[in-house]
């Protein structure tokens, strides 16, 4: 399939080739569903909402739902109120959500719906039910990714939900309780963010948490609002916390600023906990926040995955990576891998944004300073440099395997989407314990490669 | 009953109750604004067709999302050129929608076109296109004339009706191609193979069939199909229609045009299998080795695999299923197949029938079989336990339903692993049926576990 690409490499300005990113709605369905309760609308034609789900549900292998306000024709010509409108109506009618999450597309973006209007109106009119929520994020996919949406939703949720009761400061420092804004990730990710979060004793509320919702146990029924998510109580009970911890520049740190101008609830902003040192930060900040101590039992993952990273070091060092995702997870995970004396070669996104490349620029300064940072380019592109210059690992998400095939270069699953595997939806990938997952898995990779085509008096038993 | 949507009565019968002859369902309407619809849009009805054409640059003139969503997600096969299943889009940005985005999708064709050298090309028009304006045929045109293949505009604007549209529009971009090409040297026993892409492979098994019977295939639309033979595939003699939604207003232009008639088939099931195969040989009649050879093959391959059907038959028999598919003529084979393998069809829903597949469907089916129309999960999930189906044959969104509920699957859409067409196929199914509905994890799920427990206090 990919038998085009040449080693030749012209720049392009008008032309995407296997993109290593979608649009902005499917991020902000995403996050819509780790409210608890929450049906994510889709403000558009059939089509997105159709695709974003059947993508979901191809990530997640769980079913996923939302609406549409079925655009057709008239609405694109007079706008969507009336589709809007109707299509509130019908969700609380026959539904019956918490709230509902509307975001856009770029249809209704480009004929200029004005979403707050059509909800202040449909509340006016009585079509949104007491106790009921609508919230809304503009989420055109002609702009940004589908980080940037899910960014923005849940950036909706703090603008819409989050409220500051007064309370003293020495009320809130007797509450304790701590925002955690997880960012782009799995619901075992979520799951494990918890349990870190429970095993230090500090009290959080987390949102969005699609944990208990993408990751439901089969018990023989069909839940369309399953028990999972983030409460709207308790997103708005993020007012009144003591402080935030915003895990990822691109997914977590708007809604955290957002919180901090609204509700002076003053945010520590992380990158995603992957590898040592950013679950080290992310440890330190619940210690600090939290104002609790270290137990033990976190203290002896951490040397855990210290011993394992001794055992295996010889096995990563020098080994030469592409890795390409989104741009949270690629700056965090380089992180670890520069920890695990490996050599970042390509790090790319297929999102845009400059703190991409001053970041990672930091982080490979002086252990891979040669390294290509690349934002807004797709896996075309990275086919392309591996051809002039190879590499022995290839990281990214489940588009990446055709590189890696044509190129015979081990690969290791990771991101969004993960379309053909089932790990990402059991094991988490961030803390300690997900450290070690994620060094079993590149390390399973290169060695099981090595078993299966290096020459036979090379075939070892023991590694 | 459980709660439908207002306006969605119409859509949902109950075979068997007061006046349920006399129903004529309500459909072909588009969704209610706030359903949770099992369906999609203009440009994924073209996307689909037009997608198996390999020798064929397809790019998509839009923002990203679309042609992402649509990368290599159907199990088109191509017996050659893999073209087809990269993802080509002009990644259309702010300044696109505000200045226009011709001139990218002109820079793209070209760039394109001079590194693949395809044999043609497709331009999908999105949503955004539609409402910005842009002259995709102009852009077309000039591509066109500039590097010398045809360079086809398909109008699939999202917003501009349904799926059922976007199949129109993927047909109408195909007919400017057929009548371009050298029609000599085609049999006077020739067919087109309409709506069948190749999922799996089945398209090769066809092919294969009408070959031992001495028909030649011009050019199936558009399974592992090549620009040259689209081109002349008015040189045929016949048009077998297989996916009626889909390629009906291809085969009605062609017959229009060209004077060639048209037969709807199926290629699911012994039957429908059999019936599409004695169809050609019944209009080749001026050449009676042609049936001849038909019944021998249907003879041989019917018993290469009957004896082996009989046994899964066994195990399946009065077994329940549901069936939500894409389109209803699809649903008339699998109630067929499934009634060839003992099972009875509890549910059968479509999200594109019309008012005359679903009279069919209803005379077709037993007594109390639920009938739906552009379903959505909890109508579904409801019905299923109602009628406390063994199996749920559907698409990718239906899948984690069924196995939340405890139930089997299998996938007649295009993620389908395993040819599901001719007889070969007809044994695949059964095969694939078999392994769901009588997986040992079934056992285990709670709908199952607490009937057992509730049967061992009975019989104690």
């Amino acid at each position: 399939m990919l038998n085009g690409t040449t080693a030749e490499i012209k720049p392009r300005e008008a032309l995407r080739i296997n993109p290593a990113k979608t649009c902005q709605p499917i991020g902000a369905m995403y996050a819509s569903l780790g409210i608890n309760g929450c049906m994510p609308h889709s403000h558009g034609s059939q089509g997105c909402c159709a695709y974003h789900r059947s993508h979901l549900t191809r990530h997640f292998k769980e079913p996923v739902v939302a609406t549409s306000s079925s655009f057709t024709e008239g609405a694109s010509v007079f706008g969507g109120l009336a589709n809007m409108t109707q299509a509130l109506s019908n969700i609380f009618t026959i539904y019956n959500p918490k709230l509902v999450a509307v975001h856009t597309t770029c249809l209704s973006e480009v004929i200029g719906d004005d979403i707050p209007m059509m909800i202040k109106k449909a509340t006016e009119e009585g079509i949104i039910p007491a106790g009921k929520r609508v919230i809304h994020a503009n989420t055109p996919s002609f702009v940004g990714s589908h980080v940037t949406g899910f960014a923005s939703m849940v950036a909706a949720m703090v603008k819409y939900l989050s409220e500051s009761s007064g309370k003293t400061e020495a009320q809130l420092k007797d509450d304790g309780q701590l925002n955690l804004i997880p960012g782009y990730i799995d619901p075992a990710d979520m799951r494990e963010l918890k349990r870190i979060v429970k095993e230090m004793g500090v009290k959080t509320v987390m949102f969005p948490d699609t944990s208990g919702v993408l990751d439901l146990p089969q018990d023989g029924r069909y839940r369309m609002f399953p028990s999972g998510g983030a409460t709207m109580e308790e997103i708005k009970s993020a007012g009144d916390s003591v402080g935030t911890i915003a895990l990822g520049h691109f997914a977590s740190h708007p809604a955290a600023i957002e919180l901090d101008e609204k509700c002076k609830v003053p945010a520590a902003l992380l990158e995603l906990p992957y590898g040592l040192t950013n679950t080290d930060l992310f440890i330190h900040a619940l210690r600090n926040h939290g104002g609790v101590d270290v137990p033990a039992t976190i203290g002896e993952e951490r040397g855990r995955l210290l011993d394992a990273m001794s055992d295996m070091h010889q096995y990563f060092h020098g080994k030469r990576v592409a890795i390409v995702g989104d741009p949270d997870h690629v700056i965090a995970l380089t992180q670890f891998l520069v920890e695990l004396d490996m050599k970042p070669v390509y790090v790319f996104t297929g999102s845009s944004g400059k703190h991409f490349e001053q970041r990672l620029t930091d982080i490979l300064a002086n252990h891979a300073p040669d390294a290509m940072v690349k934002q807004n380019v797709d896996l075309f592109e990275l086919h392309q440099q591996i051809k002039n210059n190879p590499v022995d690992l290839i990281i990214g998400n489940t588009y990446s395997k055709y590189i890696s095939r044509a190129e015979n270069v081990p690969f290791v699953r990771f991101g969004f989407p993960i379309l053909d595997r089932m790990g990402h939806r059991y094991f988490p990938c961030v803390g300690y314990m997900g450290a070690l997952r994620l060094m079993e898995l590149i390390n399973d990779a290169l060695l099981d490669h090595k078993d299966r085509d290096c020459a036979e008096e090379n075939f070892e038993l023991i590694q | 009953m459980i709660d439908l949507l207002p306006g969605r009565e119409k859509q949902v019968v109950h075979t068997g109750g007061e006046g349920a002859a006399a129903t004529v369902m309500a459909c072909g309407k588009n969704s209610v604004a706030g359903s949770v619809s099992q369906r999609a849009c203009v440009f994924c009805g073209s996307r689909v067709v037009l997608y198996p054409i390999a020798d064929a640059l397809h790019i998509v003139h839009g923002p990203v999302g679309c042609a992402a969503y649509t990368w290599d997600i159907r199990g088109a096969l191509s017996s050659g050129p893999q073209l087809h299943r990269n993802s080509f889009s002009t990644d259309l940005q702010e300044m696109d929608v505000i200045y226009g985005g011709e001139k990218k999708l002109e820079a793209a064709l070209l760039e394109l076109i001079a590194h693949h050298s395809p044999k043609a090309a497709f331009v999908y028009s999105t949503c955004i296109v539609g409402i910005i304006g842009d002259d995709v045929s102009a852009v077309c045109n000039r591509v066109a004339a500039q590097t010398g293949i045809p360079v086809l505009g398909v109008h699939s604007e999202g917003f501009k009706g349904t799926k059922k549209d976007g199949y129109k529009a993927a047909c109408d971009a195909l007919y400017k191609l057929i009548g371009t090409g050298d029609t000599s040297n085609i049999s006077p026993h020739s067919i087109n193979i309409l709506g069948e892409f190749n999922l799996a492979g089945e398209t090769w098994i066809l092919r294969d069939y009408y070959k031992r019977m001495g028909i030649e295939v011009v050019s199936c639309l558009t399974g592992d199909s090549r620009i040259e033979d689209i081109r002349r595939a008015h040189g045929a003699k016949l048009n077998l229609v297989q996916c009626s939604g889909s390629m009906t207003s291809l085969a009605k232009m062609m017959e229009r045009d060209h004077g060639i008639p048209f037969k709807r088939v199926s290629y699911f099931g012994i039957e429908d299998m059999s019936a599409a195969l004695y169809e050609a040989a019944k209009f080749f009649k001026d050449d009676p080795a042609i049936m001849d050879r038909a019944q021998n093959l249907v003879r041989e391959e019917v018993a290469a695999i009957y004896p082996e059907l009989q046994r899964f038959k066994q195990k399946l028999i009065g077994k329940k299923a549901a069936i939500y598919v894409g389109g209803s003529f699809k649903a008339f084979s699998l109630m067929r197949a499934l009634r060839l393998i003992g099972m009875e069809t509890a549910i059968v829903g479509s999200q594109t029938g019309d008012k005359d597949d679903y009279q069919q469907l209803q005379e077709m089916a037993d007594p109390g079989t639920i009938i739906v129309d552009d379903a959505n999960p909890l109508e579904l999930a409801k019905f299923c336990l109602e009628k406390d189906v063994d199996l749920f044959i559907g698409g990718v969104k239906e899948r984690p339903i069924a196995y939340k509920l405890g139930i089997g699957f299998c996938d007649h859409n295009h993620e389908r692993k395993e040819p599901l067409a001719g007889y070969i196929g007809m044994l695949n199914f059964a095969k694939e049926v078999y392994a769901s509905v009588a997986s040992p994890v079934w056992q285990f799920a709670p709908r199952r576990a607490k009937r057992a427990a509730l049967l061992s206090q009975n019989a104690a």
